[in-house]
């Protein structure tokens, strides 16, 4: 684990494939215990609230309400399209160094990062 | 009897013309404001003496971010919404009288020193854009281009100074720009590079003397005395947070409502719970406040004695008083969810605070700290007072 941490905290375009490999095979074991499909009852209702208020209020603040953009980058769906999903939740929850991004694993679980990115990539709730 | 009937009905007659041709009645601005609703598009227009709104404008496209500023004759507040939407919004009657679209995503602008011109700073398509204040009209458009290829930079920290000038700092091209608007449609732009790894937003000095870009790369600050350009931009600050792992910054502090009192500069610290205090003379730290989180907008009341401080996410509910005297926080007020903005009335005996997810503004007396008023509104962020319109730097 700890080998797999050393390598992914310098995550970079060449490295990013190799690791998103090494995610998958690590989540695979997740989605065998626990189906995409349950995610979404995996994470309560009045959570999943508090997500989308997260998302579109607190990460807005660098990417945009709408997502759009800002001193971060876009978060919509085209946006993202080739950018593997193991890799999108690695960057939320690890942050990238040398950016603005920061770690929000304090405050999420590999769940809930993983709820969002399925979220971002198939266009977010508005949550109005 | 038919003549005492009609009698009463020229009466009515004469009254209602009377009261007609009055019109509405005659008021100020000088104590009015405008809250932003970032979620909804729309802002409410206020009256910090009553403490109540007076009137709601809608359309105003997406306000996630939005900052405003002033005519000069606080009557007009021109909207810089993040979808690159600048409305110019007449505070006497309630309504958008002319609006824009003029940039994909923009992040706030600045008033020429004569309140003739008004810039918007963008970050998509990278740039600053100057306006006709009267007529919305594009005078002069200056792309944020940068390196050897034509890249555009996102442009931040948009500041107004003496003689008809604007300046802002180019994030990803770690530059200052100074514009000489004297001519609206010729610019002339003088350029200091390698002034610091990623400004993330600037200030000018309530005499619009020195302009401080504050880094985001590095710990620092890139200082630069208009009164002397020749001397070029220099580093102040530097290393604040020697040899200590920065702390994640959940939402990049602002400079903009910068906090001078006295002869220092209170500054947030990136990556630290702490203010930075800068004397002005020497431009060295003389001391640092420890505070509940990342600071996000440090404000000195008008007169000085306190200095009040919001938070980034997760400390965000908190707001921490420092006593300029004491050198320390004498106050943590907890105003409700995610606290983005806190404006002071004019000569300061208040304080109206925003609290974004509570969908509340909270209004403090600064003496006593007692709640003095709260008024509803949906996920409120910026509050801009007119006293604004005769400020350098608002």
């Amino acid at each position: 684990m700890s080998a797999k941490l050393s390598v992914t905290q310098q995550f970079n375009p060449g490295v990013r494939m190799g690791v998103a490999a090494l995610g998958c095979l690590c989540s695979f074991a997740v989605f065998a215990a626990e189906p995409a499909a349950e995610f979404t009852t995996a994470i309560g209702a009045e959570r999943r609230m508090e997500l989308v208020t997260l998302v579109r209020q607190d990460c807005g603040s660098c990417h945009g309400l709408t997502l759009n953009g800002g001193l971060g980058p876009a978060l919509l769906p085209d946006a993202l399209q080739d950018k593997p999903a193991e890799y999108l939740k690695f960057v939320i929850l690890r942050g990238r160094p040398g950016t603005a991004m920061p770690p929000w694993q304090r405050f999420l679980t590999d769940a809930e990062a993983q709820w969002i990115v399925s979220n971002l990539q198939k266009g977010f709730p508005s949550g109005r | 009897m038919v003549a005492k009937k009609l009698q009463a009905v020229w009466l009515a007659l004469a009254l209602f013309t009377v009261s007609g041709c009055a019109g509405p009645a005659l008021r100020g601005t000088g104590d009015l404001g405008v809250i932003i609703e970032r979620a909804t598009g729309s802002v409410q227009i206020v009256d910090s003496s009553k403490r109540v709104a007076i009137a709601s404008v809608q359309g105003l496209g997406d306000l996630s971010h939005a900052s405003l500023v002033y005519s000069r004759d606080g009557r007009y507040a021109y909207v810089f919404g993040r979808d690159g939407g600048l409305s110019k919004v007449d505070l006497l009657r309630g309504v958008i009288e002319r609006r824009v679209m003029q940039a994909g995503n923009s992040i706030g602008g600045a008033i020429s020193q004569d309140g003739t011109l008004v810039a918007a700073q963008n970050y998509v398509p990278g740039g600053v854009k100057v306006f006709s204040a009267d007529t919305l009209e594009l005078l002069a458009d200056v792309p944020s281009t940068f390196g050897d290829a034509e890249q555009r930079s996102k442009v931040v920290g948009l500041a107004d100074a003496p003689g008809n000038r604007f300046v802002w700092s180019l994030f990803d091209a770690g530059e200052i720009w100074v514009g000489d608007f004297s001519e609206p449609t010729k610019p002339r732009i003088e350029k200091f590079k390698n002034i610091g790894s990623q400004p993330y937003d600037g200030l000018i000095t309530p005499n619009g003397r020195f302009y401080l870009a504050g880094l985001f790369g590095e710990d620092g600050m890139a200082l630069l005395d208009l009164w002397h350009p020749e001397r070029g931009a220099r580093r102040i600050l530097n290393g604040y947070g020697k040899g200590q792992e920065k702390l994640p910054v959940y939402k990049m502090p602002h400079l903009r409502g910068w906090a001078v009192a006295g002869r220092y500069a209170y500054v947030p610290a990136i990556g630290r719970h702490e203010v930075l205090v800068l004397d002005m003379e020497s431009w060295l730290e003389v001391a640092r406040v420890k505070v509940a989180g990342q600071p996000v907008f440090v404000i000195a009341r008008p007169d000085g004695r306190q200095v009040w401080v919001n938070f980034a996410f997760p400390d965000n509910a908190n707001v921490d008083v420092i006593d300029v005297e004491q050198g320390s926080v004498v106050k943590q007020l907890t105003p409700g969810k995610a606290v983005l903005h806190m404006e002071f009335t004019p000569r300061g005996e208040s304080v109206w605070v925003s609290a974004r997810d509570d969908n509340r503004v909270v209004v403090y007396d600064t003496q006593s700290f007692a709640q003095r008023g709260v008024l509803s509104a949906e996920s409120p962020s910026g509050i801009f007072f007119t006293t604004r319109a005769a400020r350098i730097g608002f």
